[in-house]
């Protein structure tokens, strides 16, 4: 199946990317996902997950032709 | 009910004024609007701060302030809400984020007001990197806001 890999922020910048898309076996999860596009980086155990724009848990499913963005802690707002 | 995410420069008292006068009906139901707008400051952890840029992940933070404003609009009795948030770059003093909460009473406004601030800070998507003298660097922590 293929996915779509969103990176975000101080991510994208260490990763030297904002994302790819990978082709992965039918059973996989957004871990998963993540070794796929990184080369088999270790994720990060801050990282956060979203998949199809909703936060889900690393160890979440995914499908074919979901989005799965990964991203640090936020940092919006304001004092 | 409005949520916008906005590269452009923020006039937030303005913006104020024109979403009430497009929003008539909040005249006379609305006892109480509470308002918050929160500006970039020119320093951080003890550094002077010369300018700021806000990342957001596009679809995602929209839909997660709409997620916010429609919880806040379920747990309190609200009249309207509008949050907007900047992205993009910033210079000391630019206004960052504003969200207004109209309601019949002030507790709603206040309390609804005040979530909102806290959740945008700690859940929706957006990023800032921030720049000062030694150069650009990530902001890794949100200060409490309780």
């Amino acid at each position: 199946m293929t996915v779509a890999v969103k990176f975000f922020a101080s991510l994208k910048e260490q990763l030297g990317c904002d994302g790819a898309t990978v082709e992965i076996g039918e059973v996989a999860t957004a871990a998963d996902v993540w070794l796929q596009a990184t080369g088999g980086k270790s994720l990060p155990p801050n990282v956060l997950v979203a998949v199809n724009m909703e936060y889900a848990d690393q160890n979440a499913a995914v499908q074919d032709g979901d989005e799965v963005g990964f991203f640090p802690p936020v940092t919006g707002g304001a004092e | 009910m409005k949520v916008e995410v906005r590269a452009t420069p923020l006039a937030p008292w303005r913006e104020l004024a024109s979403y009430e006068e497009a929003h008539p009906e909040l005249a006379g139901g609305a006892g109480a609007a509470s308002v918050f707008v929160g500006s970039m400051r020119d320093s951080n952890a003890g550094d002077s701060v010369t300018g700021m840029t806000l990342e957001h992940y596009p679809g995602m933070t929209e839909r997660e302030m709409l997620r916010l404003c429609e919880e806040a609009r379920d747990r309190w009795s609200l009249l309207d809400l509008l949050v907007v948030h900047r992205v993009g770059a910033l210079l000391p003093g630019d206004p960052i984020v504003l969200v207004a909460v109209w309601s019949t009473h002030r507790r709603e406004a206040f309390e609804a007001a005040r979530h909102l601030m806290e959740q945008l800070k700690s859940t929706v998507p957006f990023w800032k990197q921030e720049q000062t003298d030694a150069g650009r660097r990530w902001v890794e922590k949100n200060t409490p806001g309780y």
